[in-house]
């Protein structure tokens, strides 16, 4: 649904991305793995529509784009999901679930908000994804890490996401709350989006990636299918790759 | 927990405090005046309120009214026309006056209290500056002689009788923005923007909500309603004081802040700020009614302030509170 074909990214004099091809299909998870600075936040914002691509072409369902806001990527279906700003905290669960695709009833400038629906529908969605909040009416703030970010991610899948983009989902997060998380991002493949799964950890990747990228210092140093690669391959690219081998090659101590 | 719970309190105590102390107090007279008295702050901060719920401080609200009023009255004056004609372009003034302050703000990421702090001086001056040069003194001429100058005392500066009381039609204006207020914040899209852009406005960005426009629009607001006091000032009293208006900034601030608006943004109600202001109606006449000096109602307000600044942060503190899951 996404494909990406030699796209970079220049900030000044600053080459943040270069030469990244990805193709993002539905039903499918795919697995953008890096280390900090690797360049996986930039990716995000060119896909999400926060900040334009410099170069190469990004098409759409087949379509050439070039995104100016975020609002722009929304109206195709692609979603992102934030790690640290996913929602509002001091502003109510339902609130926050509807928060810019209010449901509104009666004709602008009288255009009320469809309070009681919102409410209704917004627990009924949670539910489906198995969280129970004490009141529909809390502030956001007052949920945990893991099911504020499980909250963002029913919100994107009830509004029609087709790609779901989601940023380090698990990194703040336990084992536990980790574990509900990865379910969802299983439960949203199975529905038959395209999920883009940022993460730092190739073990949670391993577990539900389809698909494998590994970026270092903005350049794609690892493009992989799922049976094609190893949790120690990925794990060991992650840790720097040749690189770390010859770090090993140095410090190596008598045994 | 509702924001205006402790302005509640607090309006309550200082009322039944007023009651006892100051026997002038107690009369339907002084309870009219009283509301004539919030009704010329509460307006203004309604729109102060929702600006800062939204985020943002307006620090000219205070002299724009004055402003409002000095460009409608010369213009007309020394034109010879139609006072209609002065109140409208009076009217697109101020809002290109509140458009600059948000667009400036929302363009250059300055924060406002900067921004709204150089054109309060900006029009601070040019209200003596433009007014001597007009008028060769430091007050406007007298509107009353001018076309148009009836037809705009029935809406912005009527009253009416009820019993014996006479109430200012500021009042009603100001009971009708605060339900207004209190419908967008609540029952609207707009308003669900106004908190989100307040709360997180980066969050609020991803989701698709427009922080630029809906910032741009409270600021828009603030000077519409700035306007508004400044029209009833104009022709309530015929002649306005060039260097008016300076120092409200603060009253419409605290206004909101007393009756629960965060000042980081992102929470408050319209029904609170106006309790705000009722409560400075309230202690400004109370003080004068109980035959103290009136100098003592500034160190009273900001007691008050320090007070709602500290229930904020406790409130603040209850509703972001993680719970352990």
């Amino acid at each position: 649904m996404i494909e990406m074909t030699g796209v970079g990214k220049s900030y000044g004099p600053i080459r943040a991305l270069r030469d990244i091809d990805l193709r993002v299909n539905a039903g499918e998870v795919t697995c953008v793995l890096g280390d900090n600075g690797a360049g996986k936040s930039t990716l995000i914002k060119i896909m999400s529509g926060l900040h334009p691509h410099s170069s190469g072409v990004l098409k759409v369902d087949g379509r050439e784009t070039v995104f100016t806001s975020p609002r722009q990527a929304l109206d195709l279906g692609i979603a992102t999901v934030y790690q640290d700003l996913a929602v509002v905290p001091l502003m109510e669960v339902w609130r926050n679930f509807f928060l810019g695709s209010e449901l509104t009833g009666g004709r602008y400038p009288l255009a009320g908000l469809r309070i009681r629906d919102m409410r209704r529908i917004a627990d009924e969605e949670l539910r489906k994804m198995g969280i129970t909040v004490a009141d529909i009416d809390q502030p956001i703030g007052t949920l945990s890490g893991g099911q504020r970010q499980c909250v963002a991610i029913a919100r994107a899948v009830y509004f029609g996401a087709r790609v779901l983009i989601l940023d380090e989902p698990t990194a703040a997060l336990g084992v536990r709350q980790s574990g509900v998380v990865l379910r969802y991002v299983a439960a949203a493949r199975d529905q038959g989006i395209g999920v883009v799964f940022i993460t730092h950890n190739p073990h949670h990747a391993y577990l539900v990636g389809d698909h494998f990228v590994v970026l270092k210092l903005g350049a794609m140093v690892l493009d992989a299918r799922r049976g094609t690669v190893t949790l120690e391959r990925l794990t060991a690219e992650m840790a720097g790759g040749a690189e770390l081998a010859e770090l090993a090659e140095q410090l190596r101590r008598p045994a | 927990m509702r924001p205006e719970v402790g302005a509640l309190v607090a309006a309550a105590v200082i009322f039944v405090f007023f009651l006892a102390v100051a026997p002038a107090f107690r009369s339907a007279d002084a309870f009219v005046t009283v509301l004539y008295q919030s009704s010329t702050i509460g307006i203004v901060a309604v729109g102060v309120g929702l600006l800062m719920i939204g985020g943002e401080f307006d620090l000219s609200a205070g002299v724009i009214v004055t402003s409002a009023g000095l460009v409608n009255s010369m213009f007309c004056w020394y034109f010879g026309i139609n006072l209609w004609v002065g109140a409208i372009l009076s009217l697109l003034f101020c809002l290109a006056v509140g458009f600059l302050n948000g667009y400036l703000v929302m363009r250059t990421g300055i924060p406002s209290f900067l921004i709204t702090l150089g054109t309060f001086f900006v029009l601070q001056g040019a209200n003596l500056g433009v007014t001597k040069l007009v008028t060769g003194s430091v007050s406007s001429t007298d509107v009353s002689r001018i076309d148009g100058y009836d037809s705009l005392g029935v809406i912005f500066a009527s009253s009416f009788e009820i019993g014996s009381v006479v109430i200012w039609g500021t009042v009603v204006w100001w009971i009708l923005f605060v339900a207004v207020a209190t419908w967008i914040l609540r029952r609207t899209r707009g308003g669900n923007w106004i908190y989100a852009v307040g709360g997180a406005a980066d969050s609020a960005r991803a989701v698709g909500v427009h922080v630029v426009r809906t910032k741009i629009g409270l600021f828009l607001a603030v000077s519409f309603l700035g306007w508004f006091v400044g029209m009833h000032n104009l022709y309530r009293f015929n002649t306005l004081q060039a260097g008016g208006g300076v120092g409200n900034e603060f009253l419409y601030i605290i206004a909101a802040v007393v009756g629960g608006t965060l000042l980081t943004g992102g929470f408050g109600n319209a029904l609170g700020v106006a309790i705000g202001a009722f409560i400075f109606g309230m202690t400004s006449l109370g003080i004068v009614y109980a035959g103290w000096d009136p100098n003592w109602f500034r160190a009273f307000l900001g007691v008050m302030l320090l007070l709602a600044v500290l229930v904020n942060l406790y409130v603040r503190r209850l509703a972001t509170r993680e719970a352990r899951a």
